[in-house]
């Protein structure tokens, strides 16, 4: 039997309703003409299901708007799904609304470093007292163990003890995203969310911090879920790569395979796009036409079609499921591209 | 948290010295303040004491400010109605920031029903002229200081609740929101210890306004004969009183309480800025 993931998302979404179009008067006319109809929603995120092991590292990749934000908040439980499962170690959490599951003591083994770090950090609270505070509330600290806990975690995230009076405007960003991962981790989560931990940052800086993730997780042994757009980082970071389109996971993988043999021609739009001086230029993908509409998409369509190099009939008739190609390899394409070693 | 801590103190210091303008304010603010507190202890008549043989008279030496009708010192009675008017502006404006701060937070950071509720009771306050409501709720109420006090809390709670609950609502999506929520906050605790935080400088500034305004409109109901009674010094009183003289060349009567009016509303005005000055945080250095 393998052995239990960390955390178990299955057939997760997250539906927004959006105002119906045109002004009362028209929307009664359609009315009486047409009948009720149904307010259109935005699919953010359509039946996801992953899972992510103890000590892996999963990335998620995607382009803008494509709802990896709404994923990965919906795994932190910082927002409520409208349909699915998502258990951490056996645990079911979407029993608790998002407002209660913050005071909840499951609410400590999810913690989550944001995108901007500057934004995430309460411009009226210290770095020692953004640090302190989840160590306050979660693990009901205070004086000398709380001080001690804060200086040790700040020292892990090679934050500089004398800055922790400092206000967040008075902080650089690379010191700005040491104090969230510093934050994040002082409470010891099981599973750690990153949400583009580095995007806000220079390059110099990027490297620094992404090489204090790695040596964080090796000594605590916790999980992380990756988001970014950085390609290179999440092949060279992650195990597992989960590749998301319009709400959906299109393809997923060991980082190696998914990067070295892509099976879904949008993975491969997506690293072909990355610069590559040795690449020729004939070899080059470009993917012309429009991003189909988040809102209430035909679920009868491949959401790719409408962009995608090799769209046949079929891929407007049935939506592709994720399907395994090789162990651990999956795609959800009618028409995958021929792996390596077919 | 931010506040008490020992540098609050120099950094006061720093922006006054920086600002002369609020240094002067601040100091037009501590003379109100001994005014209030000692008043009574250091003028140099009791100033509910008439005497008719020294009716009317011009400010000299004896009488700083001259003396009204009754022949009762008008310096002494400016400086002692000092702490009844700003007892009635202190007493409204805490009363309204602490209601009308709270529910405009709760009204934006929740949304929904709760601010519906809220802004529509702030829309029908507006509705009226304000003045004329103050007047209404004290002529309602009863001629009482305290009824004073919750007329002028009522008529400026939209100018509070609104401000909080515009300030509130850009706050709730914000990342130290989540963030907060990711460290167990609930939501009591984050509009108490997050978004509070960030709002109270925005309604300090508000807060200083509204008093010169709430000072204002106590007189203003002392003026046309609501609220405080004669012969009870209050600037408003005396200004009434002595518009009549003004056309006979007693001006003074009417003058120097007005000149207190308008020096108390001005001090207020000014320290807003001060304090905003004081409170907010990206002015540390």
């Amino acid at each position: 039997m393998k052995p239990e993931p960390l955390l178990d998302v299955a057939e997760l979404s997250k539906r927004y309703g959006l105002k119906p179009q045109g002004s009362p008067v028209a929307r009664l006319f359609r009315r009486l003409k047409k009948g009720p109809e149904a307010a259109p929603r935005l699919h953010a995120v359509d039946d996801v299901s992953f899972a992510i092991g103890r000590g892996e590292t999963v990335g998620l990749v995607g382009e803008s708007g494509c709802g990896k934000s709404t994923l990965v908040r919906l795994v932190a439980r910082l927002i409520d799904a409208n349909d699915g499962s998502i258990r951490l170690a056996g645990q079911e959490l979407t029993h608790h609304s998002a407002r209660r599951f913050a005071t909840r003591p499951e609410r400590v083994k999810i913690q989550m470093v944001f995108q901007d770090a500057g934004e995430s950090i309460n411009p009226r609270f210290s770095a020692f007292d953004a640090i302190a505070d989840p160590l306050k509330r979660l693990r009901g600290l205070k004086g000398e163990g709380l001080r001690a806990k804060v200086e040790d975690s700040a020292t892990r995230c090679g934050l500089p003890l004398e800055l922790l009076p400092r206000f967040s405007h008075q902080l650089s960003g690379g010191q700005r995203a040491r104090v969230g991962i510093a934050r994040a981790i002082a409470v010891e989560p099981e599973l750690l969310i990153l949400d583009e931990p580095t995007a806000a940052l220079d390059v110099s800086v990027q490297v620094v911090i992404l090489q204090l993730l790695e040596t964080l997780k090796r000594d605590l042994g916790m999980s992380y879920l990756f988001v970014s757009h950085d390609l290179n980082v999440v092949r060279l970071l992650c195990d597992r790569v989960l590749v998301m389109y319009l709400g959906k996971i299109v393809e997923t993988g060991p980082a190696e395979t998914v990067f070295g043999e892509p099976r879904h021609p949008y993975t491969k739009a997506l690293i072909a796009a990355l610069p590559d001086a040795n690449r020729p230029a004939s070899e080059r993908l470009r993917l012309s036409g429009e991003i189909a509409s988040p809102v209430d998409p035909d679920p009868k369509t491949c959401r790719f079609a409408g962009r995608c190099p090799h769209a046949q009939s079929r891929c407007r008739e049935a939506m592709p499921t994720l399907l395994p190609l090789a162990p651990g390899h999956a795609a959800a394409c009618h028409f995958p591209l021929a792996g390596r070693f077919p | 948290m931010s506040g008490a801590s020992p540098g609050a103190l120099a950094h006061a210091r720093y922006v006054i010295g920086e600002n002369p303008v609020t240094g002067f304010a601040f100091g037009l603010f501590v003379l109100i303040l001994i005014a209030a507190i000692l008043g009574p202890a250091l003028v140099p008549y009791d100033p509910l004491a008439s005497n008719t043989s020294r009716a009317l008279q011009a400010p000299s030496a004896q009488h700083w400010f001259g003396t009204d009708q009754l022949g009762r010192d008008i310096f002494s009675r400016v400086v002692v109605a000092t702490r009844l008017d700003l007892t009635i502006a202190v007493a409204s404006v805490a009363l309204v920031f602490v209601l009308g701060g709270l529910s405009g937070i709760a009204a934006g950071f929740f949304g929904g029903w709760v601010e519906r509720i809220v802004m529509r009771i702030a829309d029908t306050i507006m509705a009226f002229p304000l003045f004329v409501l103050a007047m209404g709720i004290v002529a309602a109420l009863g001629n009482s200081v305290t009824n004073i006090v919750i007329a002028t809390a009522i008529v400026n709670f939209p100018l509070y609740a609104r401000v909080a609950r515009a300030e509130a609502n850009i706050r709730r999506e914000a990342g130290f929101v989540e963030a907060a929520r990711l460290s167990g906050n609930g939501d009591a605790r984050i509009v108490l210890f997050q978004i509070l935080p960030n709002v109270f400088p925005i309604l300090v500034v508000q807060m200083s306004l509204t008093m010169g305004y709430a000072i204002l409109n106590a007189a203003g109901l002392s003026f046309i004969g609501l609220g405080v009674r004669p012969p009870t010094p209050e600037w408003g009183i005396m200004v009434a009183e002595g518009a009549a003289f003004m056309v006979s060349g007693e001006w003074w009567i009417a003058f120097f309480p007005g000149v207190a009016l308008m020096l108390a509303v001005f001090c207020f005005n000014l320290l807003g800025d001060g304090l905003r000055d004081i409170v907010d945080p990206r002015r540390r250095t």
